[in-house]
């Protein structure tokens, strides 16, 4: 399976029915493609749509309908539309279930860099910063290592997005989760061995000896 | 009592130098009309503040192509390869606020709060020469508000009076603007006789709005 597919389908499990979510750039946006539409879930963005569909069929796009990354959307039912201080008030105020964002790194106290490297590159944090501030849970979806680079380090070397610890870390490896003691390892990617693993984490994993595998179906 | 003026007449009321609010969210709900005409009127200094710079040719992307802005205050500026390079080479001031302090230092300067007290961003690079404020045992930034002279906003409907209405997500920060710009200018798509905009659908009163763009020369 390609690596990105099973990272969405493996969070799309942690989505309850009838939450409202918020889906980052990139692989997090892949997430929304492995939900039941019966489910219920509203996917908020943060330039103020509530109840985000699938790109509208071809010729049919309008500037005025779009996600967060400026592209396409259609609504589904029960959608609404709100300016930006109340979508940050969504967010902020703690009204938003769930976020599912990328990372540049993660750490053992389970804190999350991704708006920053500084002399090199510096997009900003948009409105990550408030999102994993606010968010009931934030998960975070993306590639277990950087072109061979670890991304899972014993402690951030780039600029924070917050102070809070995310929940839940999602990779093509490996599910972790960020505790008081440390950063558990409680999922192996199907056939991943737990060495490999470890060999690709810098970061010290907390783990028994036997790491159950994602359930994933086909 | 609200002026209907050209592009050219909006142009010439901002001066080099001047503090500019526009709205817009990646090109969406931005006044693309007047972005141009700054742009090839050729404006200095300006200080920009917006949610952020879009791509190289939309939303604000025209204002650095000309080189218009010395400072930007913005959220994200991530997808912009001549803001990237202007940032780089130290031709452009950057400031990054997070995009809901950004919103609400906005809507503080236009509702007459002197600041607002956020989570977002303690313990971070964000919160570096900032008060921290306990309120109940949780640690709070102080954030200012963020005013301008200009606030240039995008509108779907306005009618003779200047009541404004906006389109799904192209309102984003089009109603917070309206409230925080010294004098406020408004391009809209269509504009249509008073009555037409219901007022519950009315999302800007027109007494916030200073001049409208006319629709047709």
């Amino acid at each position: 399976m390609d690596p990105k597919i099973l990272i969405a389908r493996r969070v799309a499990q942690e989505i309850t029915p009838r939450s409202l979510v918020n889906l980052g750039i990139g692989i997090p946006t892949l997430v929304s493609d492995y939900l039941d539409e019966d489910m219920g879930v509203f996917f908020q963005a943060e330039n103020g749509a509530v109840g985000m569909g699938h790109r509208p069929p071809e010729g049919m796009t309008d500037r005025h309908l779009t996600d967060a990354g400026g592209r396409f959307v259609s609504f589904v039912p029960g959608a609404s539309t709100i300016d930006s201080a109340f979508s940050f008030g969504l967010i902020r105020g703690g009204h938003l279930d769930l976020t599912v964002l990328g990372a540049l790194q993660v750490d053992e106290k389970g804190h999350l860099a991704n708006w920053m490297i500084p002399g090199h590159y510096t997009p900003g944090m948009g409105g990550a910063m408030d999102l994993v501030t606010g968010a009931k849970k934030v998960i975070i979806a993306m590639q277990h290592t950087a072109k061979g680079a670890p991304k899972i380090v014993p402690e951030c070397t780039l600029p924070l997005t917050s102070q809070r610890r995310v929940d839940l870390i999602v990779t093509e490896l490996a599910v972790l989760k960020p505790e008081d003691d440390g950063l558990h390892l409680i999922e192996r990617a199907p056939n991943v061995p737990l060495d490999v693993i470890l060999e690709m984490t810098e970061a010290k994993l907390i783990h028994g000896t036997d790491v159950p595998e994602m359930q994933i179906g086909c | 009592m609200h002026l209907a003026i050209s592009i050219d007449e909006a142009v010439d009321l901002i001066p080099d130098g001047a503090t500019v609010m526009l709205s817009g969210f990646m090109g969406v709900g931005v006044p693309d009309g007047i972005v141009h005409a700054l742009a090839e009127a050729g404006k200095k200094d300006l200080t920009l503040i917006s949610n952020d710079t879009a791509r190289d040719t939309t939303g604000p992307g025209p204002l650095f192509a000309a080189k218009c802005v010395r400072k930007l205050i913005c959220s994200h500026m991530g997808l912009n390869t001549i803001v990237q390079a202007q940032f780089a080479s130290g031709a452009l001031e950057v400031e990054l606020v997070p995009q809901g302090t950004l919103v609400e230092r906005i809507r503080a300067a236009g509702v007459g709060l002197g600041g607002i007290l956020t989570p977002t961003g303690v313990g971070t690079k964000v919160a570096e020469g900032k008060e921290i404020i306990e309120v109940d045992g949780k640690s709070f930034l102080l954030e200012k508000p963020l005013t301008a002279d200009f606030a240039l906003i995008a509108a779907r409907s306005c009618d003779y009076v200047g009541n404004l209405a906006y389109m799904l997500t192209a309102t984003n920060f089009n109603p917070i603007m309206a409230l925080a710009g010294k004098t406020v200018i408004c391009e809209p798509e269509e504009i249509v006789p008073v009555g037409m905009i219901p007022p519950d659908l009315v999302k800007t009163p027109g007494v916030l709005v200073d001049h409208v763009i006319k629709t047709s020369a």
